[in-house]
């Protein structure tokens, strides 16, 4: 897949596959084309080659009707709706669900995952710490009943003790609720504990790709990106 | 100036002088008249498609010169060549003065600014403490000059070579400001404004300067109307007449001289061909035009023009 | 001091249909950050069609309903087909449109309807609730409806999935996309509830003003005044300052500056706001990226 803003293409050759209920890291420096490889899988940039997801095609779809497909995204920078409450963005989360009662029941739950988010649920959501924000970021994409979540560096500017208990969570979530995850991350060392797959990107390509653990052990992967 | 410009600009002072001669008194007269929103479109031009400041209210100052005119010519006895260039200053000098508050008003802002300038200029300039020389809702009327030294024209023929010498005075006046050092700086401010700060230009002045100067041609527009028309009252000059403005420099071309000429020919002709169908009509057609021309043809006719005849060069 | 009183509560009449349109002009620029310019003249054509609903013998009320039902469709139409194209456009340009549909508005409305000067009835009985002096009914309906139209809206925002998915494209177009929220549609319906709104206006003042092509102009500057004191992008100081704006015009007209000028005190007010304080008294201060 090939992907471009504007004029500029960006990304010239993305080619993997993610497997059902699996963790896939997406490893790479700044500008490698990891955000871009999001946006793209959302249908926010323009694309040239095949997106499939559960076997359908959705290159070219309108990222409204991505989202109905069960494609949650949790953007870089959270894309808190921060004017609104806390529990007016988790509701948000739900927007396209119509199944009323479950969508309350998964409220409760996401509020078991992040106590925090529920003694902040009448706060408005820009007061909340960066965080919150993300767990708020996280929850929101939760509230989808997401088949597959897209994070966009969830670490970032995060202290490394709340990024190891926010990844905790995302285990088990994704082994709970059986949520497939992509996951960008600069913080290759963290994303690579909790994926079980992981590509690596280079200027638009994917260079590497393999499970987690081969990729700790390969020569490259350590001197570029576990800077040992 | 490319040759091929010339030879059109000498064809067209050729054409220009000898129309009233051949048409009829009231075309003349309506001729006098796109000459007149001629110059006030070119004025309009340079605040708004040059320099990127949004005015909805230039009616205001086309009043403002019209009554300049008026006044001195009914209250003071001034003979109507002398009031010109004394509307022109003052309108030079309240349309610094209204730049500068005018400074801290971007776009949308600034628009809405001088609509509502625009849409209260009437009713300002019926203020009963001021009827003493405005005349109040009946006006002012004014009389026609009479051709000087004898010359065998009718007083519609001198009108209209009056203000024809004005017009290319103005427009050449505006061709040397654009083409300049000045006209730059305006262009530069209205594209990338924070980069012209950067680059040494002082934007504030620029911006005071280009309201001020573009109320003087319009203060002059309003001076040769009044002188034209013979009358000047409030309700001549409401919102409608800015809009007509706007619809002008649309059609006829943003950011282009001879966008002045072909829109003030569109909203001199449209409303005579259009008034028999409906009173309303040329409004519609007005908006209907403004905005085709907006969607398919944003540099207006003059971008068209120059469009074809760039074509045609080899 | 009884002049004073009447020329207040007559204030807070005509200040609630300011406050409507004005509320209407804050919706639309929430939602786009753009100002309306034919907020106005879509008010008064959607008030000419009641005016058509009822000499075709419709009931008041009924022809009340459709004619904001119509509004709505309209405000969406509008959205949908005019201003999609130019919403991302230079504001030149979008002003030029919003201009243009100012001018088709207003000069349609004219051609099909002339400029004859008409009568628009009122539902509320002529004579003053409980004969007092101050006010007549239909001001104090005026009032009354347009509190009842403020608190409906609000209570949509506030309390519904659909009011809260508005809100979301309005402030983040980009996380709504994420969450499945049809962008594009928010807007036409943000700009079919402002018609409906702005239609609503029109209904009230028309039986004051009577019914004529030009009767919005004043109104919508005074409109333009009381959104900006209230902050061009808070609903509640534009119904703040619609009141604020209508007492003020009637008491300065009334005993300073002479009725004759009611008009100026709008322009000095969005002149003396937009300079003094741009964001208004509720506003937020908007800043703008280099």
């Amino acid at each position: 897949m090939r992907a471009a803003y504007g004029a500029t293409r960006v990304l010239h050759g993305i080619d993997f596959a993610m497997e059902e209920k699996s963790i896939t890291a997406l490893l790479g420096a700044n500008g490698a084309g990891k955000t871009t490889t999001l946006r793209a899988i959302c249908g926010m940039v323009r694309t040239e080659g095949a997106i499939r997801f559960g076997g359908q095609p959705i290159a070219g779809k309108r990222t409204e009707d991505i989202v109905r497909l069960g494609i949650a995204h949790v953007p870089d920078g959270r894309g808190t709706f921060l004017h609104l409450t806390t529990e007016e963005n988790l509701r948000l989360g739900a927007y396209v669900r119509k199944d009323r009662t479950n969508v309350a029941r998964d409220l409760e739950r996401v509020y078991a995952y992040f106590p925090r988010l529920k003694e902040r649920s009448h706060q408005q959501a820009g007061t909340l710490s960066g965080g919150e924000q993300q767990m708020l970021a996280v929850s929101r994409a939760l509230m989808l009943a997401p088949k597959l979540m897209l994070l966009d560096e969830p670490s970032f500017g995060l202290a490394p003790l709340v990024v190891r208990e926010l990844f905790a969570i995302l285990r088990t979530i994704n082994t709970e609720e059986r949520v497939s995850m992509l996951v960008v991350e600069q913080n290759a060392a963290m994303a690579l504990d909790l994926a079980d797959h992981a590509c690596v990107i280079e200027t638009g390509r994917v260079v590497l790709s393999g499970t987690a653990a081969d990729l700790k052990k390969d020569d490259a992967v350590r001197r570029s990106y576990l800077g040992y | 100036m490319s040759k091929r410009t010339l030879i059109a600009l000498l064809i067209l002072a050729i054409v220009a002088c000898a129309l009233p001669f051949i048409v009829s008194n009231y075309r003349t007269f309506q001729l006098t008249l796109v000459l007149v929103y001629a110059i006030a479109l070119l004025g309009l031009n340079i605040l708004t498609g040059y320099n990127g400041q949004i005015s909805l209210g230039h009616g205001a100052f086309y009043a403002l010169g019209a009554y300049c005119t008026a006044i001195l010519m009914d209250r003071f006895g001034v003979p109507y060549w002398a009031t010109i260039p004394v509307a022109g200053a003052v309108c030079l000098v309240v349309g610094f003065l209204f730049g500068l508050p005018a400074l801290r008003l971007e776009g949308l802002y600034l628009a809405l600014a001088t609509f509502a300038l625009g849409v209260a200029t009437p009713q300002l300039l019926k203020y009963h403490l001021l009827e003493k020389w405005t005349g109040g809702v009946q006006g002012i009327v004014i009389t026609k000059p009479a051709p000087p030294f004898g010359l065998p024209l009718n007083p519609d023929q001198w009108l209209y070579f009056f203000t024809l010498a004005i017009a290319a005075v103005m427009f050449i006046l505006g061709y040397n400001l654009i083409r300049g050092r000045i006209g730059r700086a305006l262009i530069a401010i209205r594209d990338q404004h924070i980069a012209a700060e950067a680059m040494g230009i002082h934007n504030a002045l620029y911006k005071s300067l280009a309201f001020g100067v573009s109320a003087m041609f319009t203060g002059v527009a309003g001076a040769l109307g009044a002188v034209a028309v013979q009358f000047v009252a409030p309700d001549s000059f409401n919102i409608f007449l800015s809009i007509v403005f706007l619809v002008g420099i649309v059609v006829g071309g943003l950011a282009s001289i001879s966008g002045a000429l072909y829109g003030a020919l569109f909203i001199q002709f449209i409303p005579n061909i259009a008034d028999e169908i409906s009173k309303a009509a040329p409004w519609a057609i007005f908006g209907v035009f403004m905005i085709g021309f907006v969607y398919l043809m944003p540099t207006g006719v003059a971008g068209a023009v120059r469009l074809i005849t760039r074509r045609k060069a080899p | 001091m009884d002049a004073l009183l009447h020329q207040v509560l007559a204030g807070l009449a005509t200040g609630g249909i300011y406050a409507s349109l004005a509320l209407a002009l804050v919706m639309i620029y929430q939602a786009t950050h753009l100002v309306n310019f034919a907020q106005g003249e879509m008010a008064m054509f959607t008030t000419y069609i009641g005016w058509s609903l009822i000499q075709a013998g419709m009931p008041y009320w009924p022809a009340f309903f459709l004619t904001v039902g119509i509004a709505f469709l309209l405000g969406v139409l509008i959205e949908r087909v005019i201003i999609r194209p130019v919403e991302q456009a230079p504001v030149l340009a979008v002003v030029v449109v919003f201009i243009a549909l100012l001018l088709i508005l207003n000069s349609v409305t004219g051609w099909i309807y002339t400029y004859t000067i008409k009568t628009f009835p009122s539902p509320f009985p002529t004579q003053p609730l409980f004969g007092n002096r101050y006010l007549s009914s239909h001001e104090l309906g005026a009032i009354g409806i347009t509190l009842v139209v403020l608190f409906l809206l609000y209570a949509f925002f506030r309390f519904t999935p659909l009011g809260l998915a508005m809100r979301a494209a309005a402030q983040n177009p980009e996380s709504s996309r994420l969450v499945g929220i049809r962008v594009g549609w928010m807007l036409a319906l943000g700009w079919g509830l402002a018609a409906a709104v702005g239609s609503v206006a029109g209904m009230m003042v028309a039986p004051i003003v009577y019914l004529d092509p030009n009767m919005m102009g004043g109104v919508l500057l005074y409109a333009f005044a009381a959104a900006l004191v209230g902050g061009i992008d808070n609903p509640m100081g534009a119904v703040v300052g619609g009141f604020v704006v209508g007492v003020l015009e009637n008491v300065l007209g009334a005993f300073v500056i002479g009725n004759e000028l009611k008009l100026s005190v709008a322009l000095v007010i969005i002149i003396g706001v937009l300079l003094v304080r741009p964001s208004g008294f509720f506003g937020r201060t908007q800043v703008t990226r280099v």
